[in-house]
């Protein structure tokens, strides 16, 4: 509360209602009005799953300061649904603002929170809008009040309307109406009585509004991916469909007309992955894009791509898991499995990004790392991530050109046998590297062509169960991921000298984490902080953790599987390490991380 | 044409016999597969591909194994079971020019791979899929597969108490655009069926028996060399003309013939035997299949076909150069199409 009583751009508002009701244009028409506003914002949908009639939470979270994670508390609750009435009012924070409709029959029997009753029913009876129509347009009428309580422009509204409804005029005047109409009853019946106050800042400068899904296909489309394969689940479903949405218009040819892409829905994920590893191999930039279930299914053939030495990009936008678990929240517990992947001894090429514009970058730059590494990579996005609105820094233009990795053409065959006494195999490693050298399918130079296979080969890939043959291509795989160290991002550090106390965590864990910091730092408490990017761990990994005397590992998930995995590399350093790991389906909050942080014996200020 | 002469003597593109070859078998002496693998050789030298234009596929099991023992100039991805159809699907994708030929198993096709086999069917994926059907898993030393016989005795496993999957009668009701079923006793036939199916344009479902001579060789089983050799029932004799080729009207008695147009001018012949059948018949293909099931009979021939239904490739918008021959500069749209992208997201 700043001198003259007043929260300005500092608070948590929350949308209670009913799935199916329409009102995510009403709550995306606020955010973005904020974020116009220049006010950094942050959406959390904790949605079920399901289609119709069960209740569905929207937060919008404003923080001057950029903080991005959820909140345990509200500070203003839009009630719009009968059922949960009572539920809202005990995330309600002391002093907060509970808005219903001034037909629900309801007491409110806190006494440290303020009311406002909204006539809905009356406004929108008023509106004279379609019967049809009457359930979404309701959601506009508490746009209205909170423009006059936040002190929201409502010019800004009009223009994300417009915005919302992709400049349709019809719409957009109908919505508008509804939330003047709204506004102007607000203003000459409510008495401001809350401190809450949304305030013109330059907080957005050079930043975007936009999902980690939607991220993610970009991220592709500008790497250049050529083909996909997927099949629908929550909470993937978005990234390939906004392939669906962006290829066709940034990826035809514009010399022919031709798509130079092709995306198919395949019957299920194991297809899924099995046409995605064979694009991989016919030289396609090829990826797919599945959530934990999938990753299941996809299992095996990842354990074909990685010993036949196939190119494929996998996200997995995680959810809760085991089984079908929790579709429609949020988890990163897909990191074990993702590492250990399939059966047999193997590498994983795993990133994780942190923000939305990593979800971009990685989004291209995976392909670079597959196609020079030979191998699968999975990208572990999730729910949070994926489906959720954040304000995000501008995508920024790939900063290299595509990487293409060791690939032999007719010409290039050519030379190539010119350069190493007439000889070539598919799995032999001239450069010392791991890294062989691949022709594609379709090459027309007689020595070209190859039998990949998931069974043991020699270095032509001839069949052979020779101990030697095999542990000579084994263990040359294995290499490749030393190699990959100078491919594959490096973990962000945040350190100062002589800081004793640091934390690890890695994708959606990183806003709860950043706001923890910062909230320790008022208790007295320094720490440092390494996310980490990408699997195998890199230097930096090690020497962060021998630079402290303890490390909090944070992380989505019951187990604490950053942890584990960090133990296996480092074992010498795993007495160091305590795991901070939560669970519940919400994205994580600062205040646990704080709190838990708070309670161990080992951290003092 | 006689063997030895075959040996050295050069078709139109230049190619003997020999270079269509793979490695020499693995496989047991007398099954079925090499027989099959002998025709694809013959097939692909007489009809001219040029080998590095020819990609294989397989799944996993003794069929699986045998795109090693032809065409090893040609690349060839050896999948997982009953996965090949994706595979395949994705490395087309890459290069649609290229002539696939696929080998699959009963097991690798009628159990787990089921799915695959008929959404492949369902996309009208252009590949030669044949399905060497023996009715008996064979590197697992003989359990039933689902295309086994009901009442069939194995040594290993009793008696067999299910109904037998038909591979023809699921390819033919998942739409697919040609169905044909051989006898491996029967070389002709069943080269003259690859040829067909390489010219056809669609996918081209061959399920041939192809018996297991160590597992699966009884008297009277369905799937054995005996039973086929005395019941085998063609529905007519097959040849294919390949486009552009004359044919002498004298070559067949007037009336006795059917002849199918494929969708590269190439042509099928079909020569009547007992009964009329004509394999543009959807209605009359089910029937027959329902027939032979009932019966026991072992009819082999085309089955089914329809040479003019889109493929997969005709229904995507790709251009006529394989996709995996894009420069990079066609696939990263340029840096003012993202500051249009970051604008529409402010």
């Amino acid at each position: 509360m700043d001198d003259n009583g007043l929260v300005v751009n500092d608070f948590c508002i929350t949308f209670s209602t009913i799935n199916g009701s329409g009102s995510a244009t009403a709550n995306l028409t606020l955010m973005r009005s904020l974020f116009k506003m220049g006010i950094p914002v942050s959406s959390k949908n904790i949605f079920p799953s399901n289609i119709q009639g069960m209740p569905t939470w929207y937060t919008l979270r404003l923080n001057k300061d950029g903080f991005m994670g959820r909140l345990e508390q509200d500070n203003i609750i839009v009630a719009m649904n009968q059922t949960t009435l009572h539920k809202e009012l005990q995330y309600l924070a002391k002093g907060g603002v509970f808005l219903l409709p001034d037909d629900f029959k309801f007491e409110v029997e806190r006494d440290d929170v303020i009311v406002y009753r909204m006539p809905v029913k009356k406004l929108v009876m008023e509106s004279g809008v379609p019967a049809s129509l009457k359930d979404y347009i309701a959601n506009m009428v508490y746009v209205g009040v909170l423009c006059f309580l936040l002190d929201i422009d409502l010019e800004l509204i009009h223009q994300s309307l417009r915005h919302q409804f992709n400049e349709r005029e019809k719409p957009v005047e109908q919505n508008f109406k509804m939330v003047q109409a709204a506004f102007g009853w607000a203003k000459e019946n409510l008495v401001k009585k809350d401190p809450y106050i949304a305030q013109s800042m330059d907080g957005t400068k050079d930043c975007i509004l936009v999902d980690g899904n939607t991220a993610a296909a970009l991220g592709a489309v500008f790497g250049g991916v050529q083909f996909a394969a997927w099949y629908p689940i929550t909470p993937a479903t978005s990234l390939a469909e906004s392939l669906m949405e962006y290829l066709p218009q940034y990826r035809v040819d514009p010399e022919n007309g031709k798509d130079t892409y092709a995306i198919v829905q395949a019957e299920d994920e194991l297809a899924a992955i099995g046409m995605a590893i064979g694009a991989g191999w016919g030289g396609l930039r090829s990826m797919t894009s599945t959530s934990g279930p999938g990753l299941s299914l996809m299992s095996e053939y990842i354990g074909l791509a990685y010993y036949a030495e196939v190119p494929v990009v996998i996200w997995d936008v995680q959810r809760v898991g085991p089984s079908t678990g929790m579709p429609t929240r949020t988890a990163q517990g897909d990191l074990a499995m993702a590492n250990f992947i399939s059966h047999g001894d193997k590498n994983m090429i795993i990133l994780i990004p942190g923000s939305i514009d990593e979800c971009f970058e990685f989004g291209w730059r995976a392909f670079d790392i597959a196609e020079r590494l030979q191998t699968p990579v999975i990208v572990l996005s999730d729910l949070d991530f994926g489906m959720n609105m954040w304000t995000s820094k501008k995508f920024t233009y790939p900063d290299a050109p595509m990487d293409r990795g060791k690939v032999l053409w007719e010409a290039d065959m050519e030379k190539f046998l010119e350069a190493h006494g007439g000889e070539w195999g598919r799995y032999r490693d001239v450069d010392g590297d791991g890294i062989p050298w691949r022709t594609l399918p379709g090459n027309t130079h007689p020595k070209s062509a190859y039998f990949a296979r998931g069974t043991s080969h020699n270095e032509d890939t001839g069949y052979t169960e020779d101990p030697e043959k095999w542990e000579t291509i084994f263990k040359r795989i294995a290499g490749k991921f030393e190699t990959a160290k100078q491919y594959i991002p490096k973990a962000v550090v945040e350190e100062k000298d002589g800081t004793r106390f640091g934390f690890i965590a890695s994708g959606s864990a990183d806003p709860a984490v950043q706001e923890a910091r910062a909230l320790l730092r008022k208790s007295g408490i320094e720490s440092d902080y390494l996310r980490v990017r990408s699997i195998p761990f890199n230097d930096e990994v090690g020497e962060f953790i021998k630079h402290h005397e303890k490390i909090a590992v944070v992380e989505i998930n019951r187990d604490g599987q950053l942890h584990q995995l960090l133990k296996i590399r480092y074992p010498d350093e795993a007495s160091r390490m305590i795991s901070l790991a939560h669970l519940d389906g919400l994205p994580l909050n600062a205040r646990w991380v704080e709190e838990q942080v708070l309670s161990l014996k080992e951290v003092e200020a | 044409m006689s063997s030895s002469t075959s040996m050295q003597a050069l078709n139109k593109v230049g190619l003997s016999r020999n270079d269509y070859k793979g490695l020499p078998t693995t496989l047991c002496q007398g099954c079925g597969h090499n027989g099959v693998a002998a025709q694809i050789v013959a097939a692909c030298y007489e009809m001219n591909l040029v080998p590095e234009k020819v990609i294989k596929f397989s799944g996993i099991g003794c069929s699986s194994k045998s795109p090693t023992y032809f065409l090893g100039r040609s690349f060839s991805f050896n999948g997982l079971h009953g996965r090949m159809p994706s595979l395949a699907l994705g490395a087309l994708f890459a290069d649609h020019t290229l002539e696939a030929i696929g080998i699959s198993g009963d097991g690798d096709t009628a159990s787990i791979g089921l799915g695959q086999f008929k959404h492949m069917v369902r996309r009208n994926l252009p590949m030669v899929y044949i399905v060497e059907n023996n009715g008996v898993y064979g590197l697992t030393k003989g359990q039933f597969s689902a295309t086994a016989e009901r009442g069939l005795m194995l040594k290993k496993q009793g008696t067999n108490p299910y109904v037998p999957v038909d591979i023809a009668m699921e390819a033919l009701i998942s739409n697919a655009t040609f169905v044909a079923r051989s006898f491996a006793g029967d070389p002709h036939q069943v080269r003259e069926l690859i040829k067909a199916a390489i010219a056809h344009s669609g996918i081209a479902v061959l399920d041939i028996i192809s018996p297991c001579v160590t597992f699966h060789n009884h008297e009277n089983s369905f799937h054995s060399y005996n039973f086929g050799k005395r019941h085998e029932e063609p529905l007519h004799e097959i040849s294919y003309v390949p486009p552009k080729e004359e044919i002498t009207i004298e070559d067949f008695e007037e009336g006795t013939t059917r002849e199918v147009t494929l969708h590269d001018g190439s042509m099928v012949i079909l020569k009547k035997l007992e009964e009329e059948y004509d394999p543009r018949d959807r209605w009359q293909a089910l029937h027959m299949l329902e027939d032979a099931h009932r019966n026991n009979w072992l009819v082999t021939g085309l089955i089914y076909v329809d040479p003019e239904v889109p493929t997969l490739f005709d229904i995507y918008n790709i251009p006529e150069t394989p996709l995996n021959r894009t420069p990079n500069e066609k696939l990263r749209p340029s840096k003012d199409k993202l500051e249009q992208i970051n604008e529409k997201f402010c």
